[in-house]
């Protein structure tokens, strides 16, 4: 009778702010928790600050539960204070992708592991853009993986909306193999394995990585365009140089010009 | 009767009790229905209630919308009954999550104003009833699965899955919670 708890410790510790928002760490009820609280921004009118920021929060808890019932793990939904405007969910415990990614680049791989993650990756993305979910940011940083366990766990949903357009879902495993790329290149091809999970868990994965395809081959003929009209101004260039040649300019325009037009 | 203090909230510690075997649970929701001010109590039907986490979140809610002004009900403890439905309706979230006539296992909270009142004597002496410690144990012995899973609109189990609600189940349902509303 009358026994009372251990006074809990309630104080807030900032992890990460960012432009968007500032995430914290606190306890919710009896268990450690994350507090992501969007900030107003100064620069917009009030009303339409208040509004806009509800809407995205209010969205980004949708998707995050959204997401849950369609099977892939995200961090357990806690509270929602429109007033406050912060999410507060579950602290998941473990590293994200890149710190295991990076932590492969430096001390070698261990395939078993990679394979794992990647295929777990994957399937999750699967899982969502079949129930028309698009994450909006899926980087490496955004994927979690839950010690013990080794369960993934993918978090952060303020980019998250619902779509069932293929180029929607080709551009966000685009923005994933950019990441992959640009961070990780020493890990070997693991978009490969991404996506070979990804088929065998989307029903629709065959329109997606056709876009996806689409997307690729538009960027590569983007860039020999691009370098086939710089390479023959360099060209100009380099005769004029050479010999010293007064109408260089004439030259010049005759090649500019239509690359302009 | 334990008094729990919710991180955040110092200024307003809640006593909780689990009473199994209730007999007047006619008596004590007339009381509410009545409005009688010696009775100010959340009583909430323990076999739709899924762990201690589930009980405190909905106190956690309750609590922090009324020291902000942003109450939906008639007072706090009402608000925790509300709190604990997924969806807007205020009666029927009475009717589903608070005690009923019926109902034998009645969880009772009390907000306080500050730390050193207590109603536990007040509580012990009218509600006809065992008092417990409120645990998940003490929760899971009670508690209706197959009701929870309705209210919840949570998934019918599987074949070869256990009906018994896990750590899944209360994910889904802390999260319905929160989610109502936006």
């Amino acid at each position: 009778m009358g026994n009372k708890l251990e006074e809990i410790e309630s104080s807030m510790v900032l992890i990460k702010q960012g432009a968007e928002a500032r995430v914290f760490e606190s306890k919710f009820v009896d268990r450690r928790s994350i507090v992501k609280e969007r900030f107003s921004k100064k620069y917009r009118h009030p009303s339409l600050d208040s509004k806009l920021t509800l809407k995205r929060l209010n969205a980004e808890a949708r998707c995050m539960t959204k997401a849950r019932r369609l099977g892939v793990p995200t961090p357990v939904l806690y509270a929602v204070d429109p007033l406050l405007h912060t999410l507060t969910f579950e602290y998941v415990e473990g590293l994200s992708v890149k710190d295991v990614f990076l932590d492969f680049g430096l001390h070698g791989i261990v395939e078993e592991r990679m394979n794992d993650i990647a295929t777990q990756i994957g399937d999750a993305i699967g899982k969502l853009h079949d129930g028309g979910l698009i994450h909006g940011d899926l980087t490496t940083s955004n994927i979690l993986i839950r010690s013990g366990t080794n369960q993934l766990v993918v978090i952060d949903f303020g980019l998250s909306f619902t779509s069932t357009l293929p180029e929607d879902k080709a551009v966000d495993l685009y923005v994933l193999e950019r990441a992959l790329l640009s961070m990780h290149s020493s890990c070997g091809n693991v978009m490969d394995r991404i996506l070979a999970a990804y088929r065998k868990s989307s029903k629709q994965w065959s329109s997606t990585l056709n876009k996806l395809a689409q997307g690729a081959l538009r960027e590569t003929e983007g860039k020999k365009a691009h370098n086939g009209g710089l390479s023959s101004v360099n060209y100009v260039l380099h005769t004029m140089v050479r010999t010293g040649d007064g109408k260089w300019v004439e030259k010049l325009r005759e090649l500019l010009v239509p690359l302009l037009f | 009767m334990e008094t729990i203090t919710l991180p955040h909230l110092p200024n307003t510690p809640i006593q909780v009790c689990l009473f199994n075997h209730v007999q007047n649970s006619t008596f004590l929701r007339q009381q509410l229905l009545e409005g009688n001010k010696d009775f100010e109590y959340a009583f909430l039907d323990a076999s739709v209630l899924i762990s201690t986490s589930h009980v405190l979140a909905a106190c956690f809610k309750a609590i922090s919308d009324s020291l902000n002004g942003r109450l939906k009900t008639r007072n706090v403890h009402s608000e925790i009954v509300f709190a604990l439905s997924p969806n807007n309706n205020i009666a029927e979230s009475f009717r589903r999550f608070g005690i009923q006539d019926t109902s034998t296992s009645v969880v009772a909270i009390k907000v306080l104003n500050s730390p050193d009142q207590s109603f536990a004597e007040h509580l012990l002496e009218n509600v006809q009833g065992s008092p417990v410690a409120l645990t998940d144990d003490a929760l899971a012995a009670v508690k209706d699965d197959a009701r929870i899973r309705k209210l919840y609109r949570l998934d019918q189990p599987k074949k070869g899955e256990s009906a018994v609600l896990g750590k899944e189940a209360e994910a889904f349902i802390i999260g319905s919670m929160a989610l109502k509303g936006t």
